[in-house]
């Protein structure tokens, strides 16, 4: 005899019911690249790699790069990244270290409602009440006392690439801050403890907290980058959409998600459509790649922290 | 020496809680400008009237309020099958290889710009139809939602103890059976908890309906036509140049944020109230 | 059958125990059972044989297989991944491996240690949970079962006011009285408990001693317990299991006052490792 599991007919088909259901998932992705490869075919036959460095954009001589699309994604990531990483880690620590207790609740669902504000609403806040603010008076503060630095040199425009970082850091400070304070709650306490111990200060028990966590803070930093690259309406409101690559800062720019939302509905030739697809193409790789190495480096961290999912 | 690395301690505390207030003051402020503005803006019309032509003052946004509604409702009638059956293979039958890289998928997928599904909406709905339609938008919509869905539907299953799996298969009742309708069933409240999340969500997304649902200043008569939304309404109203517009993009964005306030209440509602039913 | 047990009053079964055990019908056997976690066997050879109305203890140290021998009986084992089982086990002579899984656990109920009522299912529903989901559909033949079996677990009188209160309402030992009431509501000829009085107080463990008492007119009852006086006062056998072997199987009063074996008394007389 023995173990001659008889299967019952419904739980074979629920099994290969639900398997199905998440073998559309693995479809949808596959299915997705298949559908954006096939329309941007005819701009990456015409183009090719050079798509990717050429920086014309030019409808009417259907001559197409995005250059200036992805130098601005990258940079107005990189300015939001430099700025909301290290108060993120400040937050993190102070929600981790200082805070009492009670706090922890009020301040979740905070960032969890923070999360829940749709980017549309920081881009109205940006346009009518950021831009402005920018234009006069952080900008010219900027070039009066940092002038020397090319980033930081020209006219105020107030919509320019500084501002697109500035939203950004604000969207994502929350996600980044929280999800370091969960990986600086799963440091082992005697680490810290031991740091104290050994007559450390407060400060250095926490320092040998943040090298543990690490690794957690920077899978959370490229989640936040995930993000931030594909952000589309608040950037698109204040950015200023130029296709011009520019030392400064305060100059005007414009991202790959913020071309597509201005311009897919104006595609009127086929060349143009294909080549608005092969950016969200790009795009989609390049979010691919990074939330895949974020996702990995969270996993591993969890993994060996046991700290809680991410 | 001891001193000083007190001070230096001190002082970077003191930086940690300059960091908080740095990061408070903007989100407080966008708190307090979409609510003054909102108000001001603020009247009956704007939840019953269609939109004015430029030129006319008054009317509202009642057709986007709608429009937005119909859209995360067809989003949700694509992505509940898949969001929950696929979330259900994971917690249940997803520890093999399989598993593991559809859960990694899902996470990748999450991670996907909304403007990027908007494109594959085009490509797939409005290419073919040949116009804009509410149905592009919601299957944009769909792709938001569905890894929010998969992963809170499996989360949650993993957390309901295993005794309730073998207490309800020792009754001789089938796996699949205790599989819905008790593994599920108790999970429910989380579960929905993460449909609301994804509801939250895709109510408040723009960028994918910019060209697929695109927008209509008029009721639409049926779903294979453009359809507004209040998002998208926004949007064009707040870089409109007329004050009127922009009144009530800023009344739209509050009567936005309002909507997702709320859902999180409801959310926090519903998990509270999940063990304490009849 | 219907009887009300009210008061407390613990058998002394001891002294009790009927003699005419060879005479009843075999309900269950188990031969050469084997049951292996991976590499790692929990059964070694067991072979047993469970008459029909009678009450069965398995005793034996932590960690010797009990549950799992159980768990072999209503196929729960299977349920384990990477778990094996070989032997024969039969239910009224037939293979309850060659029967389909669900068929075998309805009619050899199962109740656990912790009490598990169904957390989102009131007091009633969780009685009717067995049956409702195997398509039962007659609400008043329902209502009848569900008081049926709360009146065999001893909970109606406790309970008849409430029942449509959630299941996780009840006290411990009320929530294990119902997890009883439930395995009963599906009519299952044999009854299975692994330890389930090891969570409650004296005086919810002395309802379920009692318990059980009236229950084998009707059942067949195997109990997995720690507690040598409970197995002494419910049982008429005795099984005695140590590292996954079955050392002695015996009239209950036979293995407690002239054990054959010398394990079974050092570990009977607490002097055990
Ligand atoms: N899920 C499992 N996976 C692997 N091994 C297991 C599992 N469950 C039990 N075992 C092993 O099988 C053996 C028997 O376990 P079992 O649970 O049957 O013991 P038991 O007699 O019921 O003990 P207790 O009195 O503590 O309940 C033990 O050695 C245990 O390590
Ligand atoms: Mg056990």
């Amino acid at each position: 005899m023995t173990s001659t599991t008889q299967t019952n007919y419904g739980d074979t088909i629920f099994r290969n019911l639900t398997r199905a259901f998440a073998f559309l998932i693995l479809l949808l992705i596959v299915f997705m690249v298949y559908e954006m490869y096939r329309t941007s075919a005819s701009s990456i036959e015409k183009f090719g790699w050079s798509f990717l460095t050429r920086s014309v954009w030019d409808p009417v001589q259907e001559e197409y790069g995005a250059l200036p699309f992805i130098y601005g994604t990258l940079v107005s990531s990189a300015v939001a990244l430099v700025i909301a990483v290290p108060l993120s880690v400040g937050v993190a620590i102070f929600l981790s270290e200082l805070a009492p207790a009670w706090l922890e609740r009020p301040v979740s669902f905070f960032v969890e409602l923070l999360a829940g504000i749709p980017s549309i609403v920081y881009g109205v806040w940006g346009f009518f009440v950021m831009v402005p603010w920018m234009r006069t008076t952080v900008e010219p503060l900027l070039s009066d006392h940092l002038g020397f630095i090319p980033l930081f040199r020209g006219a105020p425009y107030g919509v320019g690439m500084l501002s697109a970082g500035v939203i950004l850091s604000i969207m994502i400070l929350p996600i980044i801050a929280s999800i370091s304070r969960d990986v600086l709650k799963a440091v082992p306490r005697v680490q810290k403890e031991a740091a104290l111990a050994l007559g450390g200060t407060r400060w250095e028990a926490t320092r040998i907290g943040l090298s543990y966590a690490r690794s957690g803070i920077m899978g959370a930093t490229i989640l936040g980058l995930g993000r931030v690259l594909g952000e589309t309406m608040a950037v698109t409101m204040v950015i200023g959409n130029r296709p011009a690559i520019s030392a400064s800062l305060f100059d005007p720019a414009y991202t790959m998600a913020s071309v597509l939302a201005n311009e897919f509905t104006e595609a009127t030739t086929d060349m143009y459509l294909s080549a608005l697809v092969e950016i969200a193409l790009v795009l989609f790789v390049i979010t691919i790649i990074v939330n895949s190495f974020a996702r990995l480096l969270v996993w591993s961290v969890t993994r060996k922290n046991q700290a809680g999912r991410v | 020496m001891f001193r000083y690395r007190k001070i230096k301690s001190t002082a970077l505390y003191a930086l940690c809680v300059a960091s908080v207030l740095l990061a408070l003051i903007p989100l407080l402020l966008i708190f307090y400008r979409t609510l003054s503005f909102g108000f001001t803006a603020l009247n009956l019309d704007f939840f019953t009237q269609l939109p004015k032509p430029v030129g006319e003052s008054g009317g509202g946004l009642a057709n986007a309020i709608v429009g937005t509604m119909i859209l995360v409702g067809i989003g949700c009638c694509l992505s509940l099958p898949v969001g929950i059956l696929s979330g259900i293979y994971l917690s249940e039958y997803g520890q093999n290889v399989f598993g593991t890289s559809v859960r990694f998928l899902t996470d990748v997928l999450s991670g996907v710009p909304s403007i990027v599904t908007g494109v594959v909406a085009y490509t797939l709905v409005v290419i073919p139809m040949k116009h804009f339609s509410a149905y592009a938008g919601g299957v944009a919509l769909a792709i938001l939602m569905i890894p929010t869905i998969t992963r809170t539907t499996e989360e949650m299953m993993k957390t309901v103890p295993h005794s309730y799996r073998e207490a309800a298969l020792a009754l001789g009742i089938s796996e699949w059976k205790t599989t819905l309708r008790i593994i599920l069933r108790t999970s429910l409240g989380g579960v929905v908890t993460g449909v609301m999340l994804a509801i939250a969500r895709a109510a408040g997304e723009t960028a994918p309906l910019l060209f697929t649902a695109l927008n209509n200043r008029f009721w639409h008569t049926t779903l294979d036509q453009p359809i507004a939304s209040l998002t998208v309404f926004i949007y064009n109203y707040g870089v409109s140049p007329f004050d009127d517009w922009i009144a009530q993009a800023w009344a739209g964005a509050l009567v936005l944020m309002l909507m997702i306030l709320l859902l999180s209440i409801a959310v926090r509602f519903a998990t509270r109230k999940r063990y304490h039913e009849h | 059958m219907q009887k009300e047990i009210s008061t407390i009053s613990v058998q002394p079964t001891v002294a009790a125990v009927p003699v005419e055990l060879a005479s009843k019908r075999e309900k269950i056997s188990a031969h050469q059972v084997c049951a292996f976690f991976g590499q790692n066997q929990a059964l070694k050879n067991i072979s047993l044989s469970i008459p029909e109305h009678s009450v069965v203890a398995i005793i034996g140290p932590s960690g010797c297989g009990k549950s799992t021998f159980l768990r072999s009986v209503n196929r729960m084992h299977e349920m384990i991944p990477e778990s094996r089982i070989t032997g024969t086990l039969t239910l009224d002579g037939e293979d309850i491996y060659q029967m389909d899984a669900v068929q075998v656990r309805r009619r050899i109920g199962m109740v656990f240690q912790k009490p598990n009522p169904f957390p989102t299912m009131s007091i009633a529903d969780n009685v009717s949970a067995g049956l409702r989901m195997n398509g039962m559909r007659d609400r008043r033949r329902i209502e009848e079962i569900v008081e049926r079996s709360l009146r065999q677990a001893a909970l109606w009188n406790e309970v008849k006011d409430s029942l449509f209160k959630g299941g996780m309402s009840l006290s411990g030992g009320q929530q294990q009285r119902l997890c009883i009431a439930r395995a009963l509501a599906v009519s299952p000829d044999v009854l299975l408990m692994d330890e389930p009085a090891s969570a409650l107080d004296p005086i919810s463990t002395a309802k379920i001693e009692e318990l059980m008492y009236e229950l084998k007119k009707d059942y067949t009852i195997v109990i997995v317990t720690h507690n040598m006086q409970q197995a002494a006062r419910v049982s008429d056998r005795t099984a005695f299991f140590y590292m996954g072997e079955l050392i002695e199987y015996d009239g209950t009063k036979k293995i407690f006052t002239m054990p054959s074996k010398k394990q079974t008394e050092e570990y009977i007389t607490g002097r055990f490792g």
